[in-house]
């Protein structure tokens, strides 16, 4: 079995146990919002809200470089801070926050492998006390955003061919059935994906327990559907969360080294005039 | 604390597949509601018991499922 191209960008709940009170190691929960922390979390982590703290709440886009340089040290986190995030949904939003922290130069950042979901599965002990504030100095990089992809590269890699491109949403979104994940707002204007685009759901990446699956079934879950890395591979979704999670996946479990994530995904795309939309299941590979 | 009784189980609510995760924490019981596919929270609750904590975010759930249409294709 091979290894991950980045095994380092892991760790295992049992390593977080063992660290829990180590200075150089801050544990933060990552999710939608914190309802799920407040219940109970991973001792002395903190708490960071996708929809508050991790995005720019004024104008769509990721947090500016002033106000990540203000989440780090509130957070306690300086530039050699070992970061381990953890979170909800096989850390669908953990991953969010990865990438935005490996945009603006973060050394050294992982995921806890299984997130909270095994953390519970595994009756670890778990608090209710939130820490106090950190204070730390930060001075961020970048943003680096080779990790990204903006609606005119998408657009340009579309009409040229040029990458490969993965829609790891549900089936049910891909192929226009339903405009939202089932129970949430419909946020765009028509439903279906991007021509040429394949559709490989974001959690096929994961196990029941919510680790990743070995680096074997990975490549094989992307190379049979056209993604083995052999073009620039761009990873989207609705809103831009969970293909941060498969942009992880790709990038540091495959080591793809051309891999990038769209933000925009199809709240943006789905929702522009004149825009190619293929709706149904299409079979071509690129 | 520790966690106790955690367990999962799937079930349908108006033809969409929902996993229902509970556990129980201090003496409250915790239910989340994901729609599997593609796995988003859509319901959180709490409860004295399994049953409770179950019920009400089934209901919630439930609630939320209802206003998903689907569009043929």
């Amino acid at each position: 079995m091979s290894e991950y191209a980045s095994p380092d960008s892991l760790v295992s709940t049992d390593w977080v146990s063992q660290h829990l009170t180590d200075a150089n190691v801050r544990v933060v929960e990552v999710d939608v919002d914190t309802n799920a922390y407040n219940e109970g979390h991973v001792p002395g982590a903190y708490a960071w809200a996708w929809n508050t703290q991790l995005c720019d709440t004024v104008r769509r886009d990721i947090l500016t470089r002033k106000h990540f340089e203000k989440l780090m040290s509130e957070t306690g986190i300086s530039n050699s801070t070992t970061v381990i995030l953890y979170g909800d949904s096989n850390n669908w939003f953990a991953a969010w926050a990865l990438w935005q922290m490996k945009m603006y130069g973060h050394a050294d950042v992982r995921i806890m492998n299984g997130g909270r979901k095994k953390w519970l599965a595994e009756a670890r002990e778990v608090s209710r006390e939130t820490p106090a504030p950190g204070a730390a100095k930060y001075d961020a990089t970048g943003p680096d955003n080779s990790m990204r992809a903006f609606l005119d590269q998408v657009m340009a890699a579309y009409e040229g061919r040029s990458h490969q491109m993965v829609d790891v949403r549900s089936p049910a979104e891909f192929t226009g059935e339903i405009l939202a994940p089932p129970g949430l707002p419909e946020t765009c204007q028509r439903g279906g994906h991007i021509p040429h685009a394949r559709n490989i759901p974001w959690g096929k990446a994961c196990n029941d327990d919510g680790t990743f699956k070995s680096a074997d079934e990975l490549r094989a879950l992307y190379g049979a559907e056209g993604i083995d890395g052999s073009k620039p591979v761009i990873a989207y979704c609705r809103i831009g969360e969970r293909s941060s999670h498969t942009w992880f996946v790709l990038k540091y479990l495959l080591g793809f080294d051309r891999v990038t994530n769209y933000d925009g995904s199809w709240t943006e795309w789905g929702n522009l005039v004149g825009v190619p939309v293929e709706r149904g299941v299409v079979a071509a590979k690129v | 604390m520790k966690v106790e009784n955690h367990a999962e189980r799937r079930i349908e609510i108006g033809g969409w597949e929902v996993n229902l995760r509970t556990y129980q924490i201090g003496e409250t019981f915790y239910c989340k509601a994901d729609n599997v596919s593609p796995g988003a929270n859509i319901a959180r609750s709490t409860g004295a018991t399994r049953d409770e904590a179950e019920q009400k975010a089934i209901s919630k759930a439930t609630e939320r499922l209802a206003a998903t249409k689907r569009r043929a294709v």
